[in-house]
């Protein structure tokens, strides 16, 4: 951990509660993040809202490594946030990812 | 390739959004000559489907979602003209003239024009007492009309009239939408969605009258009234018709350009003349996955997929459109989405997504999935839609049952 970040780790849902390649919602002080399992089951976090048209994106498809908004395609690569097209041009923010105990957290800043 | 080996000067004509995604889509393609796009709107390119939805409900005054910013413009130096209307096209020469006088020279040419809303043939309609939706200005033009108890009469039960039924009844004003037809979304829609969706209007108040003609249009003091067949009077504050669009192909037709309805274009998406393409809703395509049916879409999905390939064809790609067909609409807390062409199939399978949501999968006569119908939530809905429209793509012909059992997953069918 990077402490001059000084992230604060939130405990956000089982571990096994989101199947590999997918993603589920998590809603934290009035935040909504996307959180990913990946199909080489790694685990990644993103902001939940599409930058194109503030959709949650959890309610999407993941295939591979990337996420696709639900209401108009725009997709986006989970790992790194990058907008990979029209319509989107605006990068997903993202957020660390840590595994203990079998749970999920994720680092706010 | 045909015409200039190395083109220099690429021209769009039209800046809607099959038009501004091909202009990105050379500079992504790495053309680096001149790219053009002539718009007749003085606004640079931007999205239309807000214009039926969130521009007419936001409270606030609604700004166009543009496409493109003058930033990313320059950065990827692309000229947008605003303003600036095509008169002709002049093959021989390869050039366009404008209204001006100026003429501008191509060497590959994209027609985007997009589409018109059809206009009401009806005794007593006139420009100035019905109204219609296509353009930004005309999106503030109807906004300032949805007043809380102002009344409404809609003409046309198909998606642009649903939703501007949705959003006058979400500004509180009072609703009449006029069908001619015997249900609602007669032209692209199974029935059974189409009910849901009929129902839904009934529960936020709208008055639907279906399988019912108008007589005429007559003036009402500074109200309209609307006499229809079965002899009522709908006295309201305002009309607005959605009876359809048509294509934009006057240049075209008059360029000596082949016209099927819309500007026929071949799989490449070009049309007679070599250095001629088309995209978007001005244009007739053939689709390999329905046999090369040709199909003319209005869809904003589709104009941005036409967009790509245009661009691809305009460097002398070859390849064949094939995206699958896909379209959505919202109204209320509802979203309708469509994959593929629903009236290609023989027999429907249902999925019940929970919530009220419903995915109708379509079958032809030999089992293969060719479209899929859905309503309900969008969250509940959008992403096996997206599955299906992948499926469709794949022409895969999937075993019934596990299209039905919502404990399959449709992802697990797509390795199949």
């Amino acid at each position: 951990m990077n402490t001059t970040t000084a992230a604060r780790w939130i405990e956000a849902c089982e571990a096994d509660a989101i199947d590999e390649e997918d993603v589920m919602r998590f809603d934290h002080d009035g935040h909504t993040y996307a959180i990913y399992r990946s199909p080489d089951d790694e685990y990644f976090a993103t902001d939940g809202l599409c930058t194109h048209e503030q959709i949650h994106l959890a309610d999407g498809l993941v295939m591979d490594h990337i996420i696709e908004c639900p209401k108009h395609n725009g997709r986006f690569d989970y790992r790194t946030g990058q907008a990979k097209g029209a319509p989107v041009c605006v990068n997903l923010k993202t957020y660390p990812v840590k595994l203990d105990g079998g749970k999920v957290f994720l680092g706010l800043a | 390739m045909t015409g200039a080996a190395q083109p220099e000067s690429m021209i769009v004509i039209g800046a809607g959004e099959a038009g501004a995604r091909a202009a990105m889509a050379l500079r992504e393609s790495g053309f680096a000559g001149r790219v053009t796009i002539l718009g007749d709107e003085a606004h640079r390119p931007y999205e239309r489907p807000p214009l039926s939805k969130a521009a007419l409900t936001d409270a606030a005054e609604p700004q166009a979602a543009f496409i493109l910013t003058p930033d990313r413009l320059d950065e990827h130096g692309i000229t947008h003209l605003g303003g600036r209307a095509v008169t002709a096209i002049d093959r021989a020469a390869h050039e366009v003239h404008l209204a001006d006088g100026e003429r501008l020279r191509y060497d590959r040419l994209l027609i985007a024009t997009g589409a018109r809303a059809r206009k009401l043939a009806l005794p007593g309609a006139t420009p100035e007492n019905v109204l219609y939706l296509r353009t930004f200005e005309e999106a503030r033009a109807l906004r300032s009309r949805l007043a809380p108890g102002a009344h409404i009469a809609i003409i046309g039960g198909g998606f642009i009239g649903l939703e501007l039924a949705a959003a006058a009844r979400a500004r509180d004003a009072d609703v009449t939408l006029i069908e001619l037809a015997p249900r609602l979304l007669a032209r692209a829609v199974p029935a059974a969605i189409a009910a849901i969706i009929a129902a839904r209007h009934e529960a936020a108040g709208v008055r639907l009258r279906l399988g019912t003609g108008i007589e005429r249009i007559e003036a009402e003091g500074e109200r309209h009234a609307i006499l229809l067949s079965t002899g009522e009077r709908i006295v309201c504050d305002g009309i607005i018709a959605g009876i359809g669009a048509v294509a934009e192909t006057g240049l075209a037709e008059r360029a000596g350009l082949a016209i099927d309805n819309g500007i026929a274009v071949d799989g490449r998406l070009a049309t007679n003349d070599p250095d001629i393409f088309a995209a978007g809703d001005c244009c007739s395509f053939p689709h390999p996955l329905y046999g090369d049916r040709r199909l003319r879409l209005e869809a904003w999905r589709n104009a941005q997929d036409h967009g790509n390939a245009a661009a691809k064809s305009m460097l002398g790609g070859s390849d064949a459109y094939q995206a699958v067909p896909w379209f959505w609409s919202d109204q209320y807390d509802l979203t309708l989405q469509i994959a593929g062409l629903a009236d290609e199939g023989r027999e429907t399978v249902t999925r019940d997504l929970g919530d009220g949501a419903r995915l109708d999968f379509h079958l032809a006569g030999d089992g293969r999935l060719v479209a899929a119908s859905a309503v309900g939530p969008n969250g509940r809905i959008a992403r096996d839609v997206r599955l299906a429209e992948m499926l469709i793509g794949k022409r895969v012909t999937p075993d019934r049952a596990s299209l039905v059992d919502v404990s399959v997953k449709l992802k697990g069918l797509l390795a199949g």
